[in-house]
């Protein structure tokens, strides 16, 4: 009867309640705004230029730091970017140039080909490891393994230096051991990120692609040769 | 009926409609029968796995393999299908291609209906790195470093157009003879490429070997390499082809062979120069600086 009616009807209690004219609404609606972080990351257009890039840049050599000492962290992969990737790879083909002008029919690699090895590497180590069934995002995995190539700029800048001074079979070991030891380091940092992304039967389908690479840039590394030497 | 008389009595419970008796205003709402009845419609696993498991794990499994290939080529799911091994797949299949066996048909035997990219993209590349690296290697033992980097670029298309062209070609002419002649063994075009990209992986560590400076040493690794890699050509795709006319059979074999062999002469030759002749630049029709001869 009218209680199954009213029971029926949950909200029919708040039916008559209307809000008349003559009682006045009073209060404060607006929120007190306080400096809050969100704010900050939003104005960013007035911070001064050095500010931003030194942040970035920031980033980058943080990023820098855990692939010279790689712990199991996700700075990498939490954060990624594709700064350091870029500032690496220009740098590496940079030095692989040669410098002279009529050394385009034979000798090392071209600026391009060095970058399309490295990026299109990336590329494709990184779908072979999505198609694997890895849970890295794409970015993510293209991020680790270009920070991973630091060693092997580093063993580049090494074996300048060392082609200045000493050439010859003591030279020639001295890079090679340089380039061993790089390579071994690079390999080792971005195994450390990106085997926990794969089911353990699979690992080593992941692996070998990422050694085959560090491997051929390790190789480009090891057999720069200015021209100006050589032609025995 | 509910006897209030000992509360530690249990009590059976009962229908939702003796419930009702006592207080006809409550609503009370019937889960038991829908649930039963959820249970018995429930199409799969327990119903029928007690009842008719044989018939319809059949079933179930046709559907669920048809449910496998349904992605359409342009998806990433597609491709994910190739790539469903495991680290021990991967070994014995290269195993397998490196030992053949007269009785084991690499297809029948190794691949079991379930083809995949990973080895023949992977077994391509390293072939391409391997072949550079080892006639940089030699050619610098021979006295004349000449670090052609556009050699990688070539030896690329040379082996990709090998390990993808041909079994193209191939698996069309076997689709188009299928039509004339009753076949019983058809295979489709991934394991074709399979097979091809497997038994690439013979001249591999051949190829690393040829860095040996002895001429007849690097033929004779040579022809190693083709025999094992040709063998396994050649027993995989002969029940395919010997129901077919004896001259198209023939025929078929000794091209199949006669690919093979084109491309180990040609890596030997391109990659690994005569120690003592001129290695010649591509491009350049001067005579530069290879006028060392040692």
């Amino acid at each position: 009867m009218a209680a199954e009616e009213e029971a029926s009807r949950p909200f029919a209690g708040l039916s008559d309640v209307s809000i008349s004219e003559d009682i006045p609404v009073e209060g404060d609606i607006s929120v007190p705004v306080g400096p809050s972080r969100t704010e900050e990351e939003f104005s960013t257009l007035d911070e001064p230029v050095k500010e931003t890039i030194l942040r970035d840049l920031r980033a980058v050599g943080n990023k820098f730091i855990h692939v010279l000492y790689p712990r199991r962290s996700s700075a990498l992969l939490r954060d990624w970017d594709l700064w350091g990737p870029l500032l690496l790879c220009v740098t590496l083909a940079l030095l692989l140039q040669d410098g002279t002008a009529d050394s385009d029919h034979e000798g090392g690699p071209q600026f391009a080909e060095v970058f399309v090895i490295v990026w299109f590497g990336s590329i494709i180590i990184t779908l072979n490891s999505k198609l694997l069934g890895g849970t890295l995002s794409f970015f993510q995995s293209l991020c680790v393994l270009g920070y991973c190539i630091l060693p092997l700029t580093v063993a580049m800048v090494v074996c300048r230096i060392v082609l200045f001074g000493a050439s010859g079979t003591i030279g020639f070991v001295v890079r090679l051991v340089v380039v061993t030891a790089s390579f071994g380091w690079s390999t080792f940092a971005s195994t450390a990120f990106l085997s926990d992304s794969q089911p353990a039967n699979r690992r080593a389908l992941v692996v070998y692609p990422v050694f085959l690479f560090y491997f051929v840039i390790g190789w480009m590394v090891l057999t720069f040769s200015p021209s100006t030497e050589r032609q025995p | 009926m509910a006897s209030n008389n000992d509360p530690f009595e249990f009590r059976e419970f009962e229908e939702d409609g003796n419930l009702l008796e006592t207080n006809r205003e409550a609503t009370t709402i019937k889960i038991e029968d829908e649930d039963v009845k959820r249970q018995t419609k429930a199409p799969g696993f327990v119903h029928d796995a007690e009842d008719e498991y044989s018939a319809h794990s059949d079933d179930r499994e046709e559907l669920l393999s048809g449910q496998k290939k349904s992605a359409p080529f342009w998806t990433f799911e597609y491709y994910q299908k190739f790539f469903d091994i495991e680290t021990h797949h991967v070994r014995e299949r290269i195993l397998g291609s490196l030992l053949p066996w007269p009785r084991k048909n690499f297809i029948q035997f190794y691949l079991r209906k379930n083809p995949d990219l990973y080895g023949p993209f992977w077994i391509c590349t390293t072939l391409v790195f391997a072949v550079f690296i080892s006639g940089n290697i030699s050619n610098f033992m021979a006295g004349k470093y000449n670090p052609q980097f556009r050699k990688v670029t070539i030896a690329a298309t040379m082996i990709f157009s090998y390990a993808w062209f041909v079994p193209l070609g191939l698996w069309g002419f076997l689709l188009w003879r299928n039509n004339k002649i009753l076949n019983l063994v058809s295979y489709s075009f991934m394991e074709v490429v399979c097979v091809y990209g497997y038994s690439l992986s013979a001249y591999i560590p051949a190829v690393v070997l040829c860095i040996a400076p002895l001429e007849w040493l690097r033929w004779c690794i040579m022809v190693v390499a083709f025999g094992l890699s040709g063998s396994i050509l050649v027993m995989t795709f002969w029940p395919a082809l010997r129901e077919d006319h004896p001259k198209v059979a023939m025929a078929m074999v000794s091209a199949i062979v006669l690919l093979d062999v084109v491309l180990a002469v040609v890596c030997k030759m391109y990659f690994f120069s005569r120690p003592g002749a001129p290695v010649a630049p591509p491009t350049s029709g001067l005579i530069k600086t290879n006028t060392s001869s040692s």
